[in-house]
């Protein structure tokens, strides 16, 4: 799905944690918003899943202005950055969750739901945990348990806060392919928030470096670190 | 030597150990276990048949009904509003906050006589509200709905309090996870935010409880202390003191802190049967 966002700025009181800033997110990429914590990347990204409403502007999906959408119509599968999973719940019914939430007249059979979580857990390659507790998970099988239940219902797009964030260094690279993969699979527009610009580089197909409210420069990895756009940028990226 | 060297800095020595926990036991004993004791060992003085001849009365059992319903209608009212204001408190923003939670510890500090006296006051025959009440047949002050409120009052912080500190540590993140995966207010608040305070208002819930049936001051004020119509447990075993009639006075004394033993009972029962979910929530 295509993403456009327009003029969007967001107040909080009396602070402008977005002034207005846009941006075009071409269906099917993978993107980055690269910037320090307070740079307004999470608020933008609550903004388009919907948590969040902009003080002015609009945004796009598929042409189709979506700023009024409720939370549950943007249908994005958003990945919180401690994951949130439902700590009383299994993994199956974590994953379950949305599928269940589906007013009667959409909503899936009792063995097509299974069916479905046990698809969604062979993708995250971890078919046997099904029954455990997300207290009884690993950091990174939390993460990809996260992404499962954020995929089961079928999102028009993938959100995700710095979805590496509370993991270490080795299980980091290791799910940084993992997430490439589920990309490429899917086809889903995706949007990560990240401070961190190795991870941005890598992973994404086009970055955007944020600071104080503002985008900084959008561009190809390759492109911003041969030309960094604004001293800010020249700075951040050879941190 | 090697003692000393090899303890753990968080922990005292053993003589110091023992000294803490023995003054801990022998408070518990004194303030306790022995006042408890005490009351069972009054009540059945006469042997168990006085006592249970001095339940019989009308008065008591009449006493012992209106306990049980009074605390039967204000703590589920009590249980929803605790959990409305908590909700409200943790998961939204607002301007005056600060003030509304102060607002909801007020019965704290509140005397529960001064409470009575407000409510004796607002819905008393001589205001403009009670007289009009009492006309169109419905006198809340020496009748129920006046017991009702006054209990209510006292105990409104109970299940919000205990609620709070819970919520605020567990954030909103798993309300817009759930609601993100396109559940509703109502599902979100059924099927992530009631799971992960259940412990917490259950203990709320009891704690309330408790002091619903124990209510002394307020509940004197405004019930006017009728004997068979408006005395509750703790107002009649009062009364039946200050009469010297003690074996029915600890009798319903007694009764008073059995029902309280049955919900501690009641809530480790729960625990029990409730406790790997408990260890996979680390909730208590």
């Amino acid at each position: 799905m295509h993403i456009e966002i327009d003029e969007i700025s967001k107040q909080f009181g009396a602070t402008a944690a977005l002034h207005p800033v846009s941006l075009a997110i071409p269906s099917g990429a993978l993107v980055a918003l690269l910037g320090p914590s307070g740079s307004g990347k999470t608020t933008l990204l609550r903004i388009l899943g919907g948590l969040e409403y902009p003080t002015s502007g609009r945004v796009l999906f598929d042409g189709q202005d979506a700023t009024g959408l409720t939370v549950q119509q943007r249908r994005a599968g958003f990945v919180f950055q401690s994951y949130a999973l439902f700590r009383h719940m299994t993994v199956f019914d974590n994953i379950a969750y949305g599928l269940n939430a589906r007013p009667r007249a959409t909503r899936p059979q009792k063995a097509e739901i299974a069916r479905r979580v046990t698809k969604l857990l062979d993708l995250i390659q971890l078919p046997d945990i099904g029954a455990r507790y997300p207290s009884q998970l690993s950091g990174g099988q939390r993460q990809r348990v996260a992404l499962a239940r954020a995929l089961a219902i079928e999102p028009r797009m993938l959100l995700l806060d710095e979805p590496f964030g509370a993991l270490d260094a080795k299980v980091r690279k290791e799910l940084r392919q993992g997430l490439r993969d589920i990309h490429d699979t899917t086809g889903l527009t995706t949007v990560f928030v990240t401070h961190d610009q190795d991870e941005a580089m890598e992973l994404a197909d086009v970055v955007v470096v944020m600071s104080m409210g503002r985008i900084e420069q959008i561009g190809k990895p390759q492109d911003i670190r041969a030309r960094p756009a604004t001293p800010f940028v020249r700075e951040f990226i050879s941190a | 030597m090697s003692d000393a060297t090899f303890r753990p800095a968080t922990e005292e020595t053993p003589l110091a150990r023992r000294i803490l926990i023995g003054l801990a036991v022998t408070g518990l004993l004194i303030l306790v276990f022995a006042p408890l004791v005490a009351v069972f060992v009054e009540a059945l003085r006469d042997g168990i048949m006085a006592s249970l001849e001095s339940l019989a009365s009308r008065d008591a059992w009449a006493a012992i009904k209106l306990t049980l319903t009074i605390a039967a209608i204000s703590v589920p009212l009590n249980a929803i509003f605790g959990v409305a204001a908590a909700w409200f408190i943790t998961k939204f923003d607002f301007r005056g906050k600060a003030f509304l939670i102060t607002l909801i510890d007020l019965p704290f500090s509140v005397s529960p006589v001064v409470a009575g006296l407000c409510i004796v006051l607002t819905f008393g025959a001589n205001s403009a509200m009670g007289a009009w009440l009492v006309d169109n047949g419905y006198p809340i002050v020496f009748a129920m709905p006046g017991i009702i409120l006054a209990t209510m009052f006292v105990t409104f912080p109970f299940v919000a309090r205990e609620l709070i500190p819970v919520m605020i540590e567990q954030g909103r993140a798993e309300e817009e996870a759930a609601l993100t995966l396109g559940a509703g207010g109502w599902r979100v608040f059924w099927t992530v935010t009631l799971p992960n305070i259940r412990w917490a208002l259950l203990y709320g819930v009891l704690l309330c409880n408790a002091r619903a049936m124990g209510e002394f001051g307020a509940v004197a004020v405004v019930s006017g202390k009728i004997r068979g119509e408006t005395a509750t447990i703790p107002t009649t075993i009062e009364m039946l003191y200050q009469e010297y009639l003690s074996v029915a006075a600890f009798t319903l004394a007694a009764v008073l802190a059995l029902l309280a033993l049955v919900t501690l009972v009641l809530k480790t029962l729960l625990e029990l049967r409730h406790a790997d979910q408990l260890a996979a929530t680390h909730r208590h």
